[in-house]
């Protein structure tokens, strides 16, 4: 399999790594969603999503993904999960919401996997 | 010369800011972890430090993808916080001590860590959040800061193993600093934790207390891992583990566990605390 320069050779399940692949197809999408550190960008791009996407250069596959809203679609268009959380702000989603939806659950089962993860409330004072 | 007093280790999930903006430290949810912090706010009281070097990643505030430094060293006046885009409230900037972040600018260079030095720089949550956990009250906190940022938004990210020289590069700089400062080193992050893909929500309990032990009896422990092993282990966002071993191998010799915590979740995050003092 040939790779395109800027890969890590490493398959973890269920996990994109953010490499020189990722960062290269997704810069301009990235970019967008880096400028929603700005509330006046954030009104921009609310204002008219459609002229917000054409000024970063978004390709059709971003556009589809930001229209959909969709994580696991942005990720694959070369989303980084930094930058996206900023997108998500904007609909008030945090990162149990996308968390939720890149795991195909509602958000309450998949807090309770989180919850699951450390035995219940335990608290340890190693 | 300066003194290096101890470290501490603390996770920086976002979440916690919109917590203690809310006041919410003694609802059920959030009380075991901020009950966590009170050890640490007497052995801070205690040591007095003048000067914390904070190792953080920034998540976008102040780098973005069109230049991102592996190893960035703060050198301004003052760190300001902005706003990040969902929502956490704006602190009060940090005063900076502009003579640390000179010598340990010339001390790392000439150590070659080849760090990009920033008379700008805008702290992001991963810096506040552990100073309003560490020096709580909303206020400025009473000491002087130098951020120290380490890339993990991009692969290749610095290995383990390098974090670890860097931050004993650090700790020699700081014991070599022509000063009767007294520094305590904070590391931010982690630990286990994984914000995106289907892996959504992975942690590993077992790794992080096997990790958090390692930092007391052998601090170079995971610095056997290379970056893709340990998101496997702890997840993509867990790699902020970098940031705690860099701040644990700033101390030189002989040290003590002050504190530990440990608690899941909190948001997303596995999320662990610890106070290591310095015995040299």
């Amino acid at each position: 399999m040939s790779m395109k320069s800027g890969a890590i050779a490493h398959e973890i399940l269920g996990t994109t790594i953010f490499d020189g692949n990722q960062a290269r197809k997704g810069y301009a999408l990235n970019k967008m969603c880096f400028s929603f550190n700005s509330a006046e960008n954030r009104a921009e791009f609310l204002k008219n999503e459609d002229a917000y996407c054409t000024k970063f250069g978004l390709n059709a596959a971003q556009r589809a993904a930001i229209a959909n809203r969709n994580v696991l679609q942005l990720i694959t268009a070369g989303g980084n999960v930094y930058y996206l959380a900023k997108f998500a702000g904007i609909f008030g989603l945090d990162v149990q919401d996308i968390g939720a939806q890149q795991t195909g659950l509602t958000k309450d089962a998949f807090k309770a996997r989180l919850v699951a993860a450390g035995n219940h409330r335990e608290v340890h004072n190693l | 010369m300066a003194k290096i007093v101890g470290c501490v280790t603390t996770t920086h999930v976002p979440s916690i800011g919109g917590a203690i903006a809310k006041h919410r430290e003694n609802d059920p949810y959030w009380k075991p972890f901020f009950d966590g912090f009170k050890p640490v706010h007497e052995w801070l009281a205690r040591v007095k430090p003048d000067v914390a070097v904070v190792i953080y990643n920034d998540h976008g505030l102040n780098f973005f993808l069109d230049k991102l430094p592996t190893f960035a060293v703060g050198a301004a006046a003052e760190y300001r916080h902005a706003d990040e885009g969902w929502g956490i409230p704006v602190v009060a900037p940090f005063a900076g001590d502009l003579d640390l972040s000179w010598h340990l600018i010339n001390t790392l260079v000439e150590k070659e860590f080849d760090i990009t030095t920033c008379q700008e720089m805008l702290v992001d949550h991963a810096f506040t959040i552990p100073m309003s956990l560490l020096w709580p009250g909303g206020s400025s906190p009473p000491l002087r800061t130098v951020p120290v940022c380490i890339n993990t938004v991009q692969f290749p990210i610095p290995s383990a193993k390098r974090s670890y020289h860097l931050g004993e590069a650090i700790g020699a700089a700081i014991e070599t600093w022509d000063s009767d400062a007294r520094v305590v080193v904070l590391g931010t992050g982690g630990l286990s934790h994984q914000l995106d893909g289907e892996r959504a929500g992975f942690m590993n309990k077992d790794f992080d207390l096997k990790f958090m032990k390692s930092l007391i009896d052998q601090p170079d422990w995971a610095t056997q891992y290379s970056s893709t092993e340990l998101v496997e282990l702890v997840g993509s966002q867990g790699v902020e583990l970098l940031m705690w071993l860099a701040a644990r191998a700033a101390l030189p010799g002989k040290v003590r566990k002050v504190h530990s915590n440990y608690h899941i979740p909190i948001s997303n995050t596995a999320s662990g605390l610890m106070a290591i003092e310095s015995l040299h």
